[in-house]
């Protein structure tokens, strides 16, 4: 069970409009606008970042640590994703921005991209044991994908990868590192993510698979970028080496994790709206027959992420070209101590179906069956206007006692119809014109 | 407490894109009501090979399904062509599709051996010229 609920992405009720942008674009229909603001249904929301894309007044954000919380610790680590390395134009040398992060404040780096590696070669060796793991198996790396398949694709829920993410291998091998080179102890020590997406920071703080935090924060790449673009152009010699190879920044781009487990059977699907059809399509056996199948929740990969600063088709152009001339990994899993314990998470993926009407079923027949009466004799405009996405979610809303069948403005008009006790050109002038019926206004 | 959910559906024949919309409609409907996810997967596969086989054999038909507490039961009807080897048909591979289905990728002749497999109850009523019925019944297995 999730201990409480936390959510990166979140709502500025000064910016937010009410318009009917956000609800139209959650994949999981977990945003309603109620007295005129958008309202996000906690239980149903992924962190996906889809509402902070679409939003046109900028009011969905996604709540990052601050640079400030560096102060609280006597040495800080930077663990950068390696989408960050496509974020800037014509850069030569990763090693680059490695230094740069030491520049603005951190005391040393570790790279996600190194952590990625050993769970490649990690992954790679027990796909070949083919006994312990599920067929086929669902990649762990995208918190969004992984909380979508726990709630709405139960049957699933025991095909995901029960393997850390990249992120918590190195938030773990960075800390165990510093501890045993500097004698500090392991709280005084401060780890940071610099993530391309909320759905990370969700993660981090309600992780999944594993019993406790790994990591002190997480910061917005976009922040930390705005930090690094001066400063990079000041350094001249990088000051640290990449400890990561082609493999391992490739997890940044679609395609990436699998094509690291040198199987040809494996899929990479991008966007969450083509994640769920694949999942839909799994669940009913319509693929062929795979080995590995790799989700990622933002278009392209992480590097589509809505807290990176680039386009995300540039920024993957950018990373293939910083694949160029690399070694294909610098990280084997057998120089790991202690390996499976840390890569492992305690059990399997625990599913928590989000789509029960009622844990009774005969009680949710009944509401089921409400709701089929009910979206019959909606309109079907799915037209937004009573704050939920379509006429079947407000159904749902209804009979599950958080919307009343009034919101929708043709049955207001039908009530106003009754009490002015006039005929439809009356009931009209409470309806706005595209859903006036009456001919006479059409002009 | 109602008695069961039906859910009736016309699939249409014509139009091979929404080939299996009615059955991802039952699917989430199974889901809704809180199914076992190892039945809500077998019905789920049962009815899309079903409305397949109609929308690709049969031009088209109505299915019917009835959801109650621990069963699920579909009847598929159209008014096609028939099966003229039932014991045929049945077999792992068998296939009369269209070039045109196999383009999509039907056609491995899958269909019907998944149905009997998933189902625990399969009939299929058939007569040249006149068309063809399939009712399944699916059970929870975990009751
Ligand atoms: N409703 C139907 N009407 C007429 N013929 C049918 C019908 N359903 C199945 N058949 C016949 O039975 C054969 C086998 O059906 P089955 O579903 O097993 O395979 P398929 O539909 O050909 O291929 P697949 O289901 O793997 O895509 C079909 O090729 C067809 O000749
Ligand atoms: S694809 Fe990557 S950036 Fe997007 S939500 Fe998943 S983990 Fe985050
Ligand atoms: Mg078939």
């Amino acid at each position: 069970m999730e201990r409480k609920l936390f959510h990166s992405v979140t709502l500025n009720l000064d910016k937010c409009k009410g318009c009917t942008t956000c609800i139209k674009h959650c994949p999981t229909e977990a945003i309603r606008v109620r007295f005129g603001k958008a309202y996000i249904i906690e239980d149903r929301c992924i962190d996906c970042g889809q509402c902070i894309r679409v939003c046109p007044h900028r009011a969905k954000s996604a709540v990052c640590d601050s640079f400030e919380s560096l102060k609280n610790y006597r040495l800080t680590i930077a663990l950068p994703a390696p989408s960050l390395y496509g974020q800037f134009n014509n850069l030569s040398d990763i090693g680059l921005v490695l230094t740069g992060l030491l520049r603005i404040g951190f005391d040393r780096v570790f790279e996600v991209a190194a952590a990625a590696e050993y769970l490649s070669d990690f992954t790679r060796r027990e796909l070949l044991k083919n006994n312990s793991l599920p067929h086929p198996t669902i990649s762990s790396a995208c918190p969004a994908c992984v909380r979508l398949i726990k709630h709405r694709f139960p049957e699933l829920a025991n095909h995901v990868l029960p393997f850390v993410a990249p992120v918590e291998l190195a938030a773990v091998l960075a800390r165990s590192k510093a501890v045993a080179e500097t004698g500090l102890k392991p709280e005084e020590i401060g780890v940071f993510f610099i993530s391309p997406c909320p759905a990370k920071v969700t993660a981090s703080r309600l992780p999944i698979g594993i019993s406790a935090r790994v990591m002190d924060g997480v910061l917005s790449m976009t922040d930390v970028y705005t930090r690094l673009l001066p400063v990079l152009k000041t350094i001249g010699e990088p000051e640290i080496t990449p400890q990561a190879g082609l493999t391992g920044i490739g997890w940044s781009v679609s395609g990436g994790e699998g094509s690291a487990l040198l199987n040809g059977r494996y899929l990479a699907v991008d966007g969450i709206e083509n994640v769920i059809k694949i999942l839909e399509d799994l669940e009913d056996e319509k693929l062929p027959e795979l080995d590995f199948i790799e989700l990622n929740a933002c278009t392209q990969g992480c590097v589509g992420g809505c807290l990176a600063v680039e386009n995300p088709y540039v920024a993957k152009t950018r990373i293939r070209g910083l694949m160029k001339y690399l070694p294909v990994s610098r990280n084997k899993a057998s120089a790991l101590q202690d390996g499976t314990g840390k890569i492992q998470w305690q059990g399997s993926l625990e599913s928590e179906s989000r789509w029960a009407l009622d844990s009774d079923m005969g009680a949710a027949m009944e509401k089921l069956l409400r709701i089929n009466e009910l979206a019959n004799s909606l309109p079907g405009l799915d037209c937004g206007s009573c704050g939920a996405p379509t006429c079947r979610a407000l159904a749902e809303d209804v009979v599950l006692g958080h919307a009343s069948e009034e919101d929708c403005i043709f049955r207001m008009r039908e009530r106003m119809q009754i009490l002015s006790g006039g005929g439809e050109a009356d009931a009209d002038a409470y309806l706005p014109p595209p859903f006036r019926k009456c001919e006479e206004d059409r002009k | 407490m109602p008695d069961a959910i039906r859910m009736t559906f016309n699939v249409d024949g014509d139009d091979f894109a929404a080939a299996g919309t009615a059955s991802s409609e039952v699917k989430r409907a199974l889901k809704q009501l809180g199914m076992p996810p190892e039945l809500v997967k077998r019905a789920a596969i049962c009815m899309y090979e079903g409305e397949i086989n109609m929308v690709i054999h049969a031009d088209g038909g109505v299915a019917s399904v009835a959801i109650r507490p621990g069963s699920v039961e579909i009847e598929l009807r159209d008014r096609g062509p028939g099966i003229p080897d039932l014991e045929l048909a049945m077999q792992e591979g068998y296939s009369t599709a269209s070039e045109q289905a196999r383009n999509l990728g039907f056609g491995a002749g899958m269909g019907l051996p998944n149905m009997k497999r998933y189902a625990d109850e399969l009939k299929i009523d058939t007569k040249i010229g006149v068309g063809t019925t399939v009712t399944m019944v699916l059970r929870d297995r975990t009751r």
